[in-house]
């Protein structure tokens, strides 16, 4: 468990962080968003000390982070940054093992790792001896979230890393990055200024604005409950069509039917923005299958269960 | 094989170099036959024997530049302070102002006749080109890499020697070939002090006005200076 309390931070006399409070769940995705300048990285900065605080604590694990070493503070925190960093004269074994080799890990421990986290993250094993100049964006960004990876550490923060990749790039890497998180239970803290990237990872978002937060809340509950202007304009009018990407058809717990001709090839993964798409597409039920059984989906499904979800969030 | 092709134009520097070295006389009577000889009116110094003492004094004097060079580089990087960085800039700037012939003339009241005054004069005037490119080197990584490896939790040290160290080394070649290069030449007028290398029979050869052995000492110098700047260069790819 991570917490801030009363954060300052001053650039000049600028104020960056105005005694912002913050307490963030293990296992939890925190996802700080807001407008350039708003003090969101400055925020995920201080927390591995890469800047350093004027007023305030943080606690991580209940321990004061300025008590510890900051070597020892970093290495037990997970770090990825837009640019990524990959260390240019080193494959991408060595990459992803710098900090194994300096904790003096067996070679074949260091092997293993490697290939666990290349498995994990959808590269092949054959990239090891490949440069981080022969990578795409989106293939370096995930050697530097394995090398963020590497020793296992209980939190990640996340400085924009998928900011720089083209759009189709970021949504695989995203999912594979989500699915990755709640797999090894991973404490998350990441900055964002895409909407859609945070209701997509977060499982709350912070709203930040001149150094405060605004507003913190689950993306569901954020459809109806949007305390103030600068809410409602930064969020913007079709948010609760962003909001459904969260789901899949899954989620719908859709009744299984017979006897009627399949019209889609889509799958209970799909998520429910393009299930709608394809529902105001067609005229009348969508008919699927899976492995198994056969559904039938229309509208009304899906606005069902976006009621049904509002209502769980209001009580 | 590989090798050989990356160093073939080194290896035939060190050939010419060789030839020229060990069989002079053959080059005297079928390239040069066109100079005229005097040369036994002079005694006669072994060609070997010069290049000898002349390789001798420029890696004598480049290493001793290369750690100096490095150690104030380090101080500077580690330090972390800008007015530190200037002044250690400006004092080895001044060392390369001034001139090697006066470094030579002074010290000599001091350190006497022989190889003593060149070693000073050749090592002052190595270090501010591997200084200046290893910091340069240093501070030119990008801000990403050195984000992450801060990042990652690694110490000043670790950092220095398995990312900064590494990503900074071609700057580093290429000063210490710079370095090299000029000593190569500078070194020849140690000689008028009493030191060795092939400056002893250039200068022999200016005092008796005989092109001769000008030529057939400076050839090899050159020779030299290509072969240095071109494994220098090689090896910092």
């Amino acid at each position: 468990m991570i917490k801030l309390s009363q954060i300052r931070k001053l650039y000049d006399t600028q104020e960056a962080l105005r005694n912002v409070d913050l307490q963030i769940e293990d296992g939890e995705c925190v996802v700080l968003i807001g407008p350039s300048g708003c003090g969101k990285s400055s925020l995920l900065k201080s927390i591995n000390r890469m800047i350093d605080i004027d007023a305030g604590t943080i606690t991580f694990f209940n321990q004061d982070i300025q008590s510890l070493p900051v070597e020892q503070l970093r290495r037990k925190i997970g770090y990825c940054i837009q640019g990524v960093g990959l260390f240019p004269h080193m494959n991408v074994k060595e990459n992803i093992a710098i900090l194994l080799r300096i904790l003096k890990w067996k070679e074949e421990d260091i092997e293993r790792r490697v290939d666990e986290l290349l498995l994990m993250s959808e590269l092949p094993l054959t990239y090891k001896t490949k440069k981080p100049h022969e990578l795409s964006g989106g293939e370096a960004q995930r050697v530097g979230v394995c090398r963020a990876l590497a020793t296992d550490p209980p939190v990640l923060l996340m400085d924009e890393p998928f900011g720089a990749l083209d759009p189709m790039t970021r949504e695989k890497i995203q999912i594979a990055f989500r699915d990755i998180a709640q797999k090894l239970h991973k404490t998350v803290v990441f900055v964002t200024h895409d909407i859609e990237e945070a209701i997509l990872l977060g499982d709350r978002i912070a709203l930040m604005n001149e150094g405060q937060i605004v507003q913190l809340s689950t993306p569901e509950a954020l459809i109806q409950d949007q305390k103030e202007n600068f809410t409602k304009n930064f969020i913007g009018q079709d948010y609760p069509l962003m909001v459904l990407k969260r789901f899949s058809v899954r989620d719908l717990k859709l009744k299984p039917i017979s006897n009627l001709n399949v019209t889609h090839r889509i799958d209970l993964d799909t998520n429910l923005k393009e299930a709608l798409a394809l529902c105001i597409k067609q005229t009348e039920a969508v008919i699927f299958k899976d492995e198994q059984n056969t559904y039938s989906l229309v509208y009304s499904d899906i606005f069902s269960f976006i009621r049904g979800m509002q209502d769980e969030t209001a009580h | 094989m590989k090798q050989l092709i990356k160093h073939r134009v080194s290896i035939l520097y060190a050939l010419f170099f060789l030839v020229w070295i060990f069989q002079f006389d053959w080059i005297k009577e079928n390239i040069l036959f066109f100079i005229d000889d005097q040369s036994r009116l002079v005694q006669r110094i072994s060609l070997l024997e010069l290049a000898v003492q002349h390789i001798q004094i420029v890696v004598l004097a480049s290493s001793i530049s290369i750690v100096i060079a490095l150690v104030l580089a380090l101080s500077v990087h580690l330090s972390q302070s800008k007015e530190y960085r200037d002044l250690i800039l400006q004092f080895s700037t001044i060392g390369e102002t001034l001139p090697t012939a006066a470094i030579i003339a002074l010290s000599v009241p001091i350190m006497g006749y022989g190889n003593g005054p060149l070693l000073l004069a050749l090592s002052i005037y190595g270090i501010l080109p591997i200084l200046r490119n290893t910091l340069e080197g240093l501070s030119s990584i990008p801000r990403s890499i050195n984000e992450a490896a801060l990042g990652l939790g690694l110490t000043a040290m670790e950092r220095l020697i398995k990312i900064e160290l590494p990503l900074a080394l071609p700057n580093i070649l290429t000063g210490i070939r710079i370095a090299t290069i000029i000593n190569v030449s500078a070194a020849t007028i140690g000689a008028t002090v009493g030191a060795g290398g092939f400056g002893v029979m250039i200068v022999s050869g200016i005092r008796t006005y005989e092109p001769l052995l000008v030529i057939q000492a400076s050839v090899p110098v050159i020779l030299l200076a290509l072969w240095f700047d071109r494994v220098l260069r090689v090896s910092a790819h």
